[in-house]
């Protein structure tokens, strides 16, 4: 896809010098980016590097300290719960551990936004959501339990119930942990099919760097609690900069940080136990 | 002195935090009673609750209520005997049931069986992130989740406990006319002249739903505020267990003196 086609429309969901934590401990400072309609853009980082909290931000369960953050064009940085209720029902959400219903079977749980946000009768439901599990492979696997799926069909569930209403804006975290390279593979082209046929912005959180740079338009790589490079696949491999070079090729030594920082929180623990921090 | 203040401090900081406890249960409460609107907007997701929290505690409630009728009858019988009143066996059985065995024992093993289950539900739903994935996707948890469940235990409450008092009657029957013999007549008789519909049988049914509101309402809470762990989850299903019976048991006293004081 040609991205530049893609960015030249308006971001749906746009951060600006953004800086994001909880309590006093500010996880990212001024994050800037955009993920404009039919874009597939990648956020790429670290374990513990503040990919998440992101996505969390997006969603309006996380208040950004500072800073502009924007969703279909509308300011949402002091919007409240019932505010922000119209703007999450045009984003589809996977979470990192799936968040599936457990007393719901497979059918049951990709169907639950349908249920509940659309008057559709139950042939069209059936259909509707038989077709979005045929399209991740799993449309003989309706009737079972969730107990009776793998993690990585689990995933491949989610994938199908944070997609079932052809949402603007989809929030992938961590959408290839746990997955054979088989589904991984079928997944990310999912993802940017998705992307093309129904024109919303995907962003992904993600470490996989090989099926990421398969089909991102642009990635963000964060770490260190910045924004440490931008670009399209093709330039982050090409890009001399140690950070992006030592993270892409997973090499041991770098300033890529494996230590987890020391926060103030940590500080009054270690005080309160007689420890040096 | 030191010491003085220090018990002074430990008791402010314990009155402190129970009067914030108490203060957010209480908003707890006004929360899910504003969502309570779900029951005419979408009537199955209760009735999907009273089936879940009232058919399955039916067998426990009906077990039970047999064999407290059962020790009550023959418990009721020796003591009658004494003043020579056996005939009116049926009569205490059905008040000691209706008013208060009905209502109190049906809501603390409520707590125990019904009260658990939901503790655990919500708990481990959180846990699971399946409360933030319903908040995410545009569905509010409170409306779709605890509103529902706190309305089945509202409605299945007051069902249990007269469940409970009527096979509490056939058990104090059994063992009364039955097995000892007493005089069938004058048991139903007696009953039928001594329950007041009004002043039993109503105080009854009052009590039992303020028990299904309160122990619902408690097991809710400790689901909804545990952390989202196995410990947390145990111990929220531990506290609901506790602190159901011990309000059960304070609130029958409070409402056994307004009603019959």
């Amino acid at each position: 896809m040609d991205s530049s086609q893609t960015t030249a429309r308006a971001p749906v969901l746009l951060f600006q010098d953004v800086n994001l934590g909880y309590g006093d401990f500010t996880v990212l400072s001024n994050i800037s980016l955009a993920a404009s309609p039919g874009e597939v853009v990648a956020i790429m980082g670290g374990s513990g590097s503040g990919k998440t909290t992101l996505l969390r931000a997006a969603t309006g369960q996380l208040r950004p300290f500072s800073g502009k953050l924007q969703l279909f064009g509308q300011n949402v940085e002091h919007f409240t719960a019932a505010q922000w209720q119209p703007l999450r029902q045009r984003i589809g959400v996977l979470f990192q551990h799936g968040a599936l219903f457990t007393d719901l079977n497979v059918f049951e749980n990709v169907a639950f936004p349908l249920r509940e946000h659309t008057r559709l009768s139950e042939p069209e439901i059936n259909k509707k959501v038989l077709d979005t599990l045929e399209a991740v492979g799993l449309r003989a696997a309706a009737h079972l339990r969730l107990s009776e799926v793998s993690g990585g069909m689990a995933r491949r569930i989610a994938l199908a119930r944070a997609v079932i209403r052809s949402p603007e804006l989809v929030l992938y975290d961590e959408p290839f942990a746990g997955l054979d390279p088989i589904s991984m593979g079928i997944t990310a082209r999912l993802i940017r099919r998705l992307s093309d046929q129904l024109g919303c912005a995907s962003v992904l959180i993600t470490h996989d760097v090989n099926e990421t740079f398969a089909i991102a338009d642009r990635v963000y790589i964060v770490g260190q609690g910045q924004l440490k490079a931008s670009g399209t696949p093709a330039e982050l491999k090409a890009t001399t900069d140690p950070y992006v070079e030592q993270f892409l090729n997973g090499l041991p030594d770098g300033p890529v940080a494996f230590d987890y920082p020391v926060t103030p929180a940590f500080e009054r623990w270690a005080r309160g136990r007689g420890i040096s921090p | 002195m030191n010491v003085l203040l220090q018990s002074i401090a430990t008791l402010g900081a314990w009155v402190r935090t129970n009067l914030i406890s108490l203060g957010k249960f209480a908003r707890f409460f006004f929360l899910v009673l504003s969502r309570c609107q779900v029951l005419w907007q979408r009537p199955r997701l209760t009735v999907a609750q009273i089936h879940f929290i009232g058919n399955y505690s039916l067998v426990i409630i009906a077990v039970s209520g047999l064999f407290v009728g059962f020790v009550l009858g023959l418990q009721g019988y020796y003591t009658l005997t004494r003043y020579g009143s056996e005939e009116a066996l049926g009569l205490l059985v059905a008040l000691s049931l209706v008013r208060e065995l009905g209502p109190v024992v049906t809501a603390l093993l409520f707590a125990g069986r019904a009260g658990t289950s939901l503790t655990a539900e919500i708990g481990l739903m959180k846990a699971g992130e399946q409360l933030a994935a319903m908040e995410v996707m545009a569905v509010d948890p409170v409306k779709r989740v605890l509103a529902p469940r706190f309305l089945g235990g509202f409605f299945s409450m007051p069902i249990l406990a007269a469940v409970f008092s009527m096979v509490g009657i056939i058990g104090g029957w059994i063992v009364g006319v039955v097995l000892i013999g007493v005089d069938e007549g004058a048991f139903w008789s007696q009953m039928q002249d001594g329950v007041d519909v009004l002043d039993d049988v109503l105080n009854g049914v009052i009590k039992s739903i303020v028990f299904g509101i309160v122990v619902t309402l408690i097991a809710l809470y400790q689901g909804w505020q545990c952390r989202p762990t196995p410990e947390g989850v145990s111990r929220a299903t531990t506290r609901t267990v506790v602190a159901g019976s011990l309000a059960v048991l304070g609130l029958d006293f409070i409402l056994t003196a307004l009603m019959f004081g």
